[in-house]
């Protein structure tokens, strides 16, 4: 290893890549939450499964730059295949996982060469159309997905061969938070390596990146395929804790979530994804219990208000009648 | 690889051309911003392209990289048709370009963003399970510290780039192009704009490049020209008007007219005598 | 066959009545509106209101409609919507997004999420049979009013100078400006009467579409479809592209209904990929 003193850039870029005080943090208030808040495995269980599939999204959408309003396709795709694959195959969590993830991944390489050209509506518009594509498919194919009455009789093994799905769900919580876990470790490598620079150096300046040798091409069908997976696990997540999947995990409200998830935590820095589901999930239960008809409606008056005040302003109150900086 | 020449001024007469083109056209419906160019730079040019604004200058640049497809003509890179190759494999034959306005990464660093210039010019961009510049290869890092410290950008190296004053990123803007040590380097107006302190850093890193590389630079500024070129070439309306050593170019009657007396649309000083437009 | 080609000529239109000032937005303003369905949601329900419970005839709910949507927009625009012009891309949509679920939770609160009845007046009711071919009165009577505000569209933008100003500003807003065009008072009065016309879409497609919470949901897909393959530079391509949607559409769901709406969506996915910038349009992109 480059020794830190002698280099400024290593010594630059290692203090870059160093793990912070807070990502500890948050790993010991993961790992605490599963000992200290049983009571509450099942909400804990759905910001974890949240936070994957925020954390899938941010590698497309704040790390290369591609506005997606259909990651639910590969959220949904994992899901079907992770319940199919327990019913009809083996009802073994991990192998179903890995299916799922295997089979969400080759649909993002499969479809990636779709989101390559065009501006920022075109993708819009491909990336919804797939996901309304698949919710069709999974619509139309009802002898294999159990159509709108979602897939019945999917019943889980144990966990490693020992650990049963139990109904207060700690052993789901306790799984969904090393999945999260597997994947942050994954996708924080990730970032930090070239690979990772290149990304960003995509997203910020695609003509600049060809001119210094990048490939473009290459790396969005890359990136794409790889966030394609991890949504597919937090799409397996969803199927197996629940031991059921539904159209739901496909229709397009699960891909405005996940977007407004990101953006609420920040999008860019890998730990947006958590953040935003914590707080998202908070407060749609909180306006559940006051509300329970109109949370459509109240989500929607939050996104009009983050959007016209500006993330980075929200926390301010005193800044939102500001002129905005350009 | 050819023997290099040193202390020889190479002429776009003799053999050792590393880059030409040959009826380079470009047309925009009814424009021709382009025409029918065959342009030669010699191995360890130092070769200057100017011409009055609007001439194509910009947009001959961006056909020899790539940005812009050909209506007609070919482009040679050491002997070698590259007219249909992708820009970023023509990075990696070594040829490399400037942009008039600053082209950066905004959210990355200077470190950053160099380090991943070197990375991708030692062939580990795509590398994903180590760090950036970290590791028992040295190559990235100590090429970055180089870098850094040759374009003067070791005081703002961790500050992100959309926070740097306009000289710093141009000397960033150049920095880039460099860490890919390029064969043949099109630098196009890399002093434009830039604050008296930071032109002279750039114009000694300019000065500073190897021998061997080949040096096509745009420039409106004619001290620079006639300091820094060997060979100047003229373009007017898309095509080349005069072409030769520096001295001749700037004797030439017919270049004074076209710069010093030009109409927007470069017609020479009789008809603006005459006109008397604004 | 000559029913369904009918048929799907009469859905194309209204589709394209529909999406038009989503085209003209975009391409103007370099704005993506998602929240474009919920006037013409806003239009379809103001006639039925007008004509369900303050008596109206339904020939005067559809200028009122028009009126409602317009005034909607102007109001909006003028408050929300100025402010994100210069945002990027995302926020817009994120915004738009909102504005919609704002729209749909606040109309089924007031409203309820049950399909709304449009009684049709008698005259408009029933078909003509011509040579063996039905032509439903009503389809036939939405072909006419929208070929009129086709025509009258096509007219004043190339006949009045409104229209060329607005040409101006949508092939180059900042050389526009700088010929002293007030492009935002230019771009204020096509958003209302973009709106407007949606929700006159709205209204006239009440009893064809189906009126419910969900219509701009359901339906921004398709004026999406509309605006993206048929680019934003002009009207005769969102017009031709919402007629090939139209009678696509139409025709796959009476030939192959197993696959319906999902053959629209593949095929627009193609044409999108082929070309990112639509069958007739310039580079969207900016």
């Amino acid at each position: 290893m480059t020794p830190a003193g002698s280099s400024p850039s290593a010594a630059a870029l290692s203090a870059s890549a160093r793990w912070r005080w807070w990502e500890f943090a948050l790993l010991a208030a993961g790992l605490l939450s599963w000992l200290l808040l049983p009571g509450h495995a099942l909400l804990l269980n759905e910001i974890a499964i949240l936070a994957l599939f925020a954390l899938s999204l941010d590698l497309i959408l704040g790390y290369a730059g591609i506005v997606s309003l259909g990651h639910s396709a590969y959220f949904g795709f994992g899901a079907y295949v992770a319940a199919l694959f327990a019913k009809h195959v083996l009802p073994d969590p991990l192998l179903g996982m890995a299916a799922a993830i295997l089979a969400a991944t080759g649909l993002g390489f499969a479809t990636s060469g779709l989101i390559l050209r065009g501006s920022d509506l075109t993708r819009l518009m491909v990336t919804l159309g797939i996901a309304l594509v698949l919710y069709e498919l999974a619509n139309r194919l009802d002898w294999l997905t159990g159509g709108a009455d979602g897939l019945q009789g999917v019943v889980m093994g144990p966990l490693l061969g020992r650990f049963e799905f139990d109904l207060y769900g700690r052993t789901a919580y306790a799984y969904s938070l090393l999945v999260l876990l597997a994947a942050l470790l994954f996708c924080r490598r990730l970032v930090h390596s070239p690979f990772g620079a290149s990304l960003q150096a995509l997203r910020d300046n695609p003509l600049r990146a060809a001119s210094i040798g990048l490939s473009v091409r290459r790396r969005l069908v890359a990136i794409y395929s790889i966030a394609g997976g991890i949504a597919g696990a937090a799409g397996a997540l969803v199927a197996q804790t629940a031991g059921f999947a539904s159209l739901d995990v496909l229709d397009f409200h699960r891909s405005a979530d996940v977007l407004l998830v990101l953006v609420i935590g920040g999008a860019g820095y890998l730990y947006g994804g958590i953040f935003g589901a914590i707080v998202f999930k908070l407060l749609h239960d909180a306006i559940s219990v006051l509300t329970p008809q109109y949370w459509t409606f109240w989500l929607g008056l939050f996104l009009v208000v983050l959007v016209l005040v500006g993330r980075d302003r929200l926390v301010r109150p005193w800044t939102w009648w500001e002129r905005r900086r350009t | 690889m050819s023997a290099r020449r040193e202390g020889v001024v190479p002429s776009t007469e003799a053999g050792d051309v590393v880059l030409e083109t040959r009826g380079l056209s470009r047309r925009f419906g009814g424009i021709t911003a382009t025409d029918r160019v065959s342009l030669r730079v010699a191995r360890g040019a130092r070769h200057a392209l100017i011409g009055p604004n609007g001439a194509g200058k910009t947009t001959l640049i961006n056909l020899l990289t790539g940005v812009l497809v050909p209506s007609a003509g070919t482009i040679l890179l050491e002997g070698e048709d590259i007219t249909a190759l992708a820009a970023h494999r023509r990075v990696a034959r070594g040829l490399v370009r400037t942009f008039q306005i600053n082209q950066l990464f905004a959210e990355l660093t200077p470190v950053q963003s160099l380090a991943l210039a070197v990375s991708a010019r030692l062939g580990q961009s795509a590398r994903w399970w180590r760090p950036l510049g970290l590791g028992t290869d040295r190559r990235v890092a100590e090429g970055c510290d180089r870098l850094l410290a040759d374009f003067h950008l070791e005081d703002v190296m961790n500050r992100k780039v959309a926070l740097l004053p306009y000289g710093k990123r141009r000397l960033l803007e150049i920095a880039l192009a460099i860490a890919c040590r390029p064969r043949v380097v099109l630098l196009d107006e890399p002093v434009a704009g830039v604050p008296e302190g930071e032109r002279q850093q750039i114009l000694e890193t300019i000065d500073a490049l190897p021998a061997e590389t080949s040096v096509l630079l745009i420039e409106h500024d004619m001290d620079l020209v006639f300091n820094f070129a060997r060979q100047v070439t003229v373009l007017v309306n898309g095509a080349i008007f005069a072409e030769g050593d520096a001295a001749s170019i700037a004797a030439d009657p017919r270049v004074r007219a076209v710069y010093l007396g030009e109409g927007h649309d470069g017609s020479p000083a009789q008809s603006r005598r005459d006109g008397a437009r604004g | 066959m000559l029913t369904l080609l009918f048929d799907g000529i009469s859905y194309g239109m209204l589709l394209f009545v529909l999406a038009v000032g989503l085209a003209v937005t975009l391409g103007l303003m370099n704005f993506i509106n998602l929240a474009h369905g919920a006037f013409a949601m806003a239009g379809g329900y103001a006639a039925v209101l007008l004509m369900n419970r303050a008596g109206w005839p339904f020939l005067a709910t559809l200028p009122a409609a028009f009126v409602i949507a317009a005034v909607a927009g102007v109001v909006l625009e003028r408050t929300l919507y100025r402010p994100m012009y210069a945002r990027s891309h995302l926020d817009q949509v994120l915004f738009s997004i909102g504005l919609t679920f704002m729209a749909i939770a606040a109309v089924d609160w007031f409203l309820g999420s049950q399909q709304q009845n449009l009684q049709l007046p008698p005259w408009l009711q029933g078909r003509f049979d011509v040579a063996g071919v039905g032509i439903g009165k009503y389809r036939l009577f939405i072909i006419a009013v929208c070929a009129a505000l086709t025509i009258l569209l096509q007219w004043v933008l190339s006949r009045t100078r409104f229209g060329s100003r607005l040409r101006a500003s949508v092939d180059d807003p900042r050389v526009a400006a700088g010929l002293g065009l007030d492009v935002n008072r230019i771009f204020a009065l096509t958003f209302a009467v973009g709106s407007g016309l949606a929700g006159l879409g709205g209204a006239l497609g009440a009893e064809i579409l189906g009126l419910d919470p969900t219509f701009p949901l359901k339906f921004m897909m398709y004026f999406l479809i509309v605006v993206a393959v048929g680019g934003t530079t002009t009207i005769t391509g969102p017009l031709l592209a919402a007629l090939l949607l139209g009678i696509a559409d139409v025709m796959g769901k009476y030939y192959v209904p197993k696959l319906g709406a999902f053959i629209v969506y593949v095929v627009m996915i193609v044409i999108l990929t082929l070309r990112p910038q639509g069958l007739f349009g310039r580079s969207i992109a900016r």
